[in-house]
């Protein structure tokens, strides 16, 4: 995988000298490092909801710091079909994950650039350790949200299915009554995914350049 | 073996040939078939024009598509609409208020699509009321009326509203002339005291808003239709008439006596110069302008009291007549801006004047007289051209763009083709029957869609499954893409179509709303959440400020109303999504219903009149849960001590 990267890179690692390939591993980190403040350009988590009354489409956009609808009034519209079901309202700004979210990206990027500079590969293993690991912990806390709305329901709700849970799926397809629910990551989390690729070039440059040395 | 062959590939060839010759060569329908298949527009794709026909006795304005023929909304314009409370409810009523006091209906015409250099923009369409003078400006975002303003000064507003080339001016004049301003005198003084009017309403070209700029005084005949000019001809509109005979009774003999009648060529960027130079008299005149607020959702009504009139007399080259055969009807623009097309409605010929040959006439003074002060212009010296054999009846001429021009003729009951320049009849084609207005997409613009011609037809007899002796209004479509005519399709209109006019659908669907948005909604009486939902009291007034949401009104339990009061239930449809109206109405309720589009509020006033028990629900099925859409007033006998409440 990162063979193909770097080929796409056109970086050919056999000619390249051990200062200039220091350079690259260096500025490979600081741009991951950038890169992911383009998180906050996009929406890193999509719920497109499609049923027969909406051809034009219905759904909702997860960004690091805020909750849309995929056109303007989505979200209210949501909201308050919704209430059919007895699902609770969504307020993005009760969210506490959405003001946390923001932080943490600052943070991230302002440590790979540091990282960065000090080029050293260990440093470089901890921040992608980390991130991977905060990662993973803000896609089962998004589980547990969707738990959350999905099985506390309003018991007076006018629509009430013995068994039934609106839970939508994390990634992939799910039928929900009328609505078909498909959850897929967005642009954003492409934006922090090549974030990660490029950090880990880097990090394996580090360990290409040490073993050159040895080598030599 | 090779013979037979041979044979049987000859014998194709010919069957082949026999199919094809009985499907175009015939001059009248395609096969059924082929028909079929060119006006098929099939499920969930679109129509590739819209088409815009005036409701005549309606009042409407109805929009379809084109090739199908389907019909898609009816909005309302200058007749009240208890469907939608247009006209009934606080917020619209002010939309009819003239100086006549509020009128509930009128004679529709002619629809007119607003204009950007002598071509379509898809702005705004603009349409005539013929009985109590007024034009009405709709919204093609919202196709909603937005606005109307009256025409004093005039009767019969038949000559409207046509365009001139970048919508500067909507033109209109009077059908009917009488007295101005108007007074008590004997009909028999027709000659001494009647007098036409020509209008010139501005409009102003980023938000439409109409004002009568000015109006021109003219000899008292019958005004009849219009056109502005384009291109080289920019600054011109002419103007039929008939009547120069000046009669006042029994006019289907009196007014159809002289050779000719007169074409009124205005000037109206010098009509424009006069004003500026002060040479227009202030003239007191009681008219109305009501602007639709889509903020408030209100309109706003504005009583005028004076306008600015142009006597000929003071100036000089204002106004020309041009002499044209026999009541000319129509009087149609072409492309190029140069061909003024008559519609003479006895005439056996269709005369086509020429632009160019009439400014030279001008300047070279090549008069034949005059008519109430005006000049009139030898009709040798302006004439281009006479269409000859043109049908009999000949009204209006629209054109395709590639040279050629249809004109319909109601008593032969077809449309006749002719070229351009040459002035030869190409082709014709039967009309099921007798054709009034025919219209082409853009065939009134500078670019016309020269794809098809619909007939709009004034008698249907046989036609259709029978009604009864009220028939429906018969529109016919009509292929005019290759060398011969062919009809396509018949479909049923509702009122009575005049004039219509279609434009590209992409043209306007890209700017079609779908919603209010809610933030946006500026009306007094809105609620902007459940949480602002209300009662309130004010002497006898009942204000209920209720809010439509999917499935339940808020509040939906109101007690305290007492007999005698004057409830006004101010609707709020809180829906932001596209295609969920809400619909409102209470048992006994002596007015219409409302019908409420999402992020709009509506008022309706009720005055109960019993006391009892009072349903109310959501007349439009918005939701699964429609039927639970509903809520329940209290109404006590006057001077009860039931306190007002709700939830």
């Amino acid at each position: 995988m990162l063979e193909v990267l770097l080929n796409c890179l056109s970086i050919n690692k056999e000619v390249i000298p051990g200062e200039k390939m220091k350079n690259l591993s260096k500025w490979l980190m600081i741009t991951a490092a950038v890169i992911l403040l383009g998180a906050f350009l996009f929406p890193i988590w999509n719920i497109d909801l499609r049923a027969p009354q909406y051809p034009e489409g219905l759904g909702l956009r997860i960004w690091v710091n805020q909750i849309t609808g995929q056109k303007e009034g989505d979200l209210n519209l949501i909201n308050n079909l919704n209430h059919y079901i007895g699902m609770k309202t969504i307020h993005p700004e009760s969210i506490p994950e959405l003001k946390v979210m923001p932080y943490l990206i600052v943070i991230f990027s302002v440590m790979g650039i540091a990282f960065g500079l000090f080029n050293r590969k260990w440093l470089k293993i901890f921040w992608l350790a980390l991130l991977l690991l905060v990662l993973s912990y803000g896609l089962y806390d998004y589980y547990l949200w969707g738990y959350d709305y999905g099985h506390n329901l309003d018991p007076r709700a006018p629509i009430r299915i013995p068994g039934m849970t609106y839970q939508p799926p994390l990634l992939g397809t799910k039928q929900l009554l009328n609505m078909n629910a498909k959850s897929v990551p967005s642009i954003g989390t492409y934006i922090i995914t090549l974030s990660i690729l490029l950090a880990a070039a880097s990090t394996y440059l580090s360990f290409k350049k040490e073993k050159r040395i040895d080598g030599i | 073996m090779k013979n037979i062959k041979l044979i049987v590939g000859l014998f194709t060839v010919v069957i082949v040939g026999i199919i094809l010759f009985n499907c175009s060569g015939s001059g009248e329908s395609a096969s059924a078939e082929d028909a079929a298949k060119r006006t098929y527009v099939k499920p969930g794709s679109y129509d590739e024009f819209y088409a815009f026909m005036s409701g005549g006795f309606n009042g409407q304005l109805s929009v379809y598509g084109l090739p199908s023929g389907r019909m898609f909304k009816n909005i309302s314009v200058f007749s009240q609409n208890p469907e939608t409370g247009y006209g009934y409810s606080e917020e619209t009523k002010g939309m009819l208020m003239t100086s006549y006091g509020f009128i509930p209906w009128d004679d529709a015409h002619h629809p007119v699509l607003s204009k950007t250099n002598g071509e379509q923009d898809g702005r705004w369409i603009f349409i005539n009321g013929n009985n109590t003078p007024r034009v009405a400006r709709i919204d093609l975002s919202t196709f909603e009326t937005a606005e109307i303003i009256e025409i004093p000064n005039s009767a019969g507003n038949h000559g409207s509203p046509f365009l001139t080339e970048n919508t500067e001016y909507v033109v209109a004049s009077t059908r009917f002339s009488l007295p101005i301003p108007n007074k008590d005198v004997p009909i028999a003084s027709y000659k001494e005291n009647f007098k036409g009017t020509v209008s010139f309403i501005s409009v102003d070209n980023k938000s439409g808003d109409m004002n009568l700029a000015f109006q021109i005084l003219v000899p008292g005949l019958n005004y009849d239709l219009a056109h502005a000019g384009k291109g080289p001809s920019h600054g011109w509109a002419f103007f039929t008439s008939y009547n120069s005979e000046q009669a006042n009774a029994l006019l289907e003999i009196n007014a159809s006596q002289n050779d000719k009648d007169f074409i009124a060529a205005v000037n109206w960027k010098k009509a424009e110069e006069y004003v500026k130079a002060g040479k227009a008299q202030k003239v007191s005149a009681e008219y109305y302008n009501n602007l639709y607020n889509e903020e408030t959702h209100s309109a706003e009504s504005k009583k005028l009291n004076d306008v600015l009139v142009l006597d000929p007399k003071n100036c000089p080259g204002m106004i020309y007549y041009i002499p044209t055969p026999k009541s000319p009807h129509g009087v149609d623009v072409d492309p190029s801006g140069e061909y003024i097309v008559a519609g003479g409605k006895l005439s056996t010929v269709i005369p086509v004047h020429s632009y160019e040959k009439m400014i030279t006439a001008i300047e070279e003074k090549k008069f034949d007289g005059e008519f109430g002060g005006i000049p009139i212009l030898k009709y040798d010296a302006v004439v281009a051209g006479e269409v000859e054999n043109p049908g009999l009846g000949p009204l209006h001429t629209e054109f395709d763009g590639n040279g050629y021009a249809y004109t319909s003729a109601f008593l032969s009951s077809e449309i006749v083709k002719w070229k351009i320049g040459t002035w030869e009849v190409v082709d014709r084609i039967p009309t099921y029957y007798s054709i009034g207005h025919l219209m082409i997409p853009g065939g009134d613009s500078r670019k016309p869609s020269g794809k098809y011609v619909v007939a709009l037809n004034k008698i249907t007899k046989d036609r259709y499954l029978p009604t009864g002796p009220e028939l429906t209004q018969s529109a016919q479509l009509y292929d005019i893409s290759g060398d011969k005519m062919q009809l396509l399709l018949d479909f049923p209109t509702i009122g009575e179509p005049h004039y219509a006019q279609a434009i590209p659908a992409d043209l306007l669907m890209k700017n079609s709303k779908k919603i209010y948005p809610i933030e946006n909604n500026k009306n007094k009486y809105a609620v902007h959440g459940e949480k602002d939902a209300r009662v309130e009291r004010n002497g006898n007034e009942v204000h209920v400020y209720i809010s439509a949401t999917r499935s339940h009104f808020k509040p939906d339990n109101i007690e305290g109303v007492r007999v005698g009061d004057k409830v006004y239930w101010h609707v709020t449809n809180l829906e932001q999504d596209w295609d969920i109206p809400h619909g409102f109405t209470v048992k006994g309720l002596n007015n219409s219903e409302l019908l409420v589009m999402p992020g709009q509020t509506k008022t309706i006033v009720w005055t109960p009149t019993k006391a009892g028990i009072y349903p109310f629900y959501c007349t439009d099925f918005c939701s699964a849960l429609h039927q639970e859409m509903q809520g329940y007033v209290r109404v006590s006998d006057a001077g009860s001590s039931v306190k007002l409440s709700f939830n």
